[in-house]
């Protein structure tokens, strides 16, 4: 063998082995979760509240607060994200001004969700009067998931060809005319699995809901969207670390991360099965 | 050139992007029921041209036209004109084959719908009458329902053709129609513009000199953003004023 493929076949080696760490690091993890947190998730385990000092029982609460704060997060991210992302792709002009917002939007994004959570109290919770509640832990997630959906969405509307628009405005169509029906239709599965990508990310946080409204134990469910509510990653963190005892509620914990990582597991899939789905539309 | 009066008119009109000057002083009449092919090398401006003929250039941002482009007697960068109507006036046919991924008849349909026809009887008959003006029904008819990105280059331009005929331009302009096309679609194309000069006024830009020979009947040569010669599509080929038309035409540069 000459050098050269010599440099090859080791070249082809370390960039295997990195692609091998990387794998192996994700069967552990999910090794772990699966054998330590499996045994804990029964029917009961997701459809009751916890009892005993959060010693027994379940975790329906968090189920439904996690569920219903990403809910909140959605209806402010979304529609919010897609416009702003329509309006700086589509209409704005190229100037100082749209850069620099660009370049904001991108640097929020890489904003610690602990300083969202914060921001958070500060806007929601006290100027807003929300309290520490749903409605004010959701707006928060909110904010911190637009960046990413208005990045997603953008590169989504930057994916459809310029001929799609130049076409239908040389057809006499108004510039509205020609995003609704000749550039909207072919970039919203990108766009909403950009979305829901950032939602799942937005489910999975703890610091930004810390303050803002998640509750250490709460017996009933919520009944408005003013209370507080309990969430499957700051239950997770309780029972990991400011519970009385911890090695009594380790596999506790161990399902909560199961049933959290397989929710999110299930939205992601689900924003796969969407973008298939509408791709296939598109091609009849 | 017959002295018939002119459809477009465009005089000392100057373009720029930014701050280099891509079209210097163009000024030609161009006539109406014709076929006026403009030439000239790569970056020559003669793309630009055109696209100025339906304002397409409006989307380029720090672009600005000086002079004047009437049509029918009218400034078409007036601000009284809109340019959607314009555009409804002056048809276009890009240099790829830009089909729209819907179907072959929600493609020809498109331009109709956007201007606000909502008679499905009306968009089918007018959907058939420009798949027929575009010579694409015989091989269409029975599969409207398709994806248009089904069919070949060859027939995805003259969809595109029939696109633009749908809304009942006054004039066609198209980019190089057929310089991604075989030798086989490009003939199609070339006797479905030799059809359609019978009732539109046709503008082309081509690379292809013998294709600007065989179908226009006055040839413009642009060189640089200046018009070095304007006239009959014979006159030029055989007997060019200018020596640098006779140059580029004969294949010494360009």
């Amino acid at each position: 063998m000459n050098e050269k493929s010599i440099k090859q076949v080791l070249g082809f080696w370390v960039l295997r082995l990195c692609m091998g760490f990387v794998a192996l690091i994700l069967v552990v993890v999910f090794y772990d979760i699966i054998t330590k947190g499996a045994p804990a998730v029964t029917w009961t385990f997701l459809t009751q509240s916890p009892r005993e000092g959060m010693t027994e029982g379940g975790i329906f609460p968090a189920i439904v607060g996690t569920f219903l704060v990403t809910m909140i997060t959605a209806i402010l991210a979304v529609p919010l994200g897609m416009g702003s992302a329509i309006y700086l792709n589509e209409y704005a002009p190229d100037n100082f001004m749209t850069r620099f917002i660009r370049m904001s939007i991108r640097n929020l994004s890489g904003v610690p969700s602990i300083v969202y959570g914060l921001f958070g109290v500060a806007l929601f919770v006290e100027m807003c009067h929300f309290g520490t509640s749903i409605i004010s832990a959701g707006c928060t997630l909110g904010l911190m998931t637009l960046p990413l959906t208005i990045t997603a969405s953008e590169e989504a509307l930057k994916a459809v060809p310029r001929s799609y628009r130049e076409g239908a405005l040389a057809l006499g169509a108004t510039k509205w005319q020609s995003i609704r029906t000749n550039v909207l239709p072919y970039a919203i599965p990108g766009m909403l699995t950009g979305a829901i990508l950032g939602l799942s990310r937005a489910a999975g946080e703890t610091a930004p809901i810390l303050f803002t409204g998640a509750a250490f134990f709460l017996p009933d469910l919520p009944n408005s969207l003013l209370s507080q509510f309990m969430a499957l990653p700051y239950h997770l963190y309780i029972m990991s670390t400011q519970h009385h005892n911890i090695t009594l509620v380790r596999p506790i914990a161990y399902g909560t991360a199961l049933v959290l990582l397989m929710l999110i597991f299930l939205v992601n899939i689900s924003a796969i099965i969407l973008r298939y789905r509408l791709r296939q539309m598109k091609k009849e | 050139m017959p002295n018939m009066k002119p459809k477009i008119k465009i005089k000392d009109f100057n373009f720029y992007y930014g701050a280099s000057q891509v079209l210097k002083r163009i000024s030609m009449d161009i006539q109406p029921t014709h076929v006026t092919a403009i030439i000239g090398p790569s970056g020559c401006g003669k793309s630009t041209l055109l696209r100025c003929l339906n304002r397409m250039n409006d989307l380029i941002p720090s672009s600005r036209p000086e002079g004047k482009i009437e049509i029918d007697g009218q400034d078409i960068n007036a601000p009284s004109i809109d340019v959607v109507d314009l555009r409804k006036r002056v048809g276009m046919v890009f240099q790829k084959p830009n089909p729209f991924p819907k179907s072959i008849f929600d493609n020809v349909a498109y331009g109709l719908r956007v201007n606000g026809i909502k008679d499905n009887r009306l968009i089918e008959k007018r959907v058939e009458a420009s798949l027929k003006g575009s010579a694409l029904w015989e091989e269409a008819k029975d599969r409207l329902k398709e994806n248009a990105l089904n069919l070949s280059g060859g027939q995805q331009q003259r969809l595109c053709v029939a696109r633009a005929l749908a809304i009942e331009p006054e004039v066609l302009l198209m980019d190089e129609p057929a310089s991604a096309l075989d030798p086989i679609a490009t003939a199609k194309i070339e006797e479905l513009i030799v059809e359609l000069k019978k009732k539109y006024t046709i503008v082309i830009v081509t690379h292809n000199m013998q294709q600007a020979a065989r179908i226009s009947d006055s040839t413009a040569f642009l060189m640089q953003g200046d018009l070095v010669e304007y006239g009959k599509t014979s006159d030029i080929f055989t007997k060019p004023k200018q020596k640098m038309t006779e140059e580029y035409i004969t294949g010494r540069f360009g």
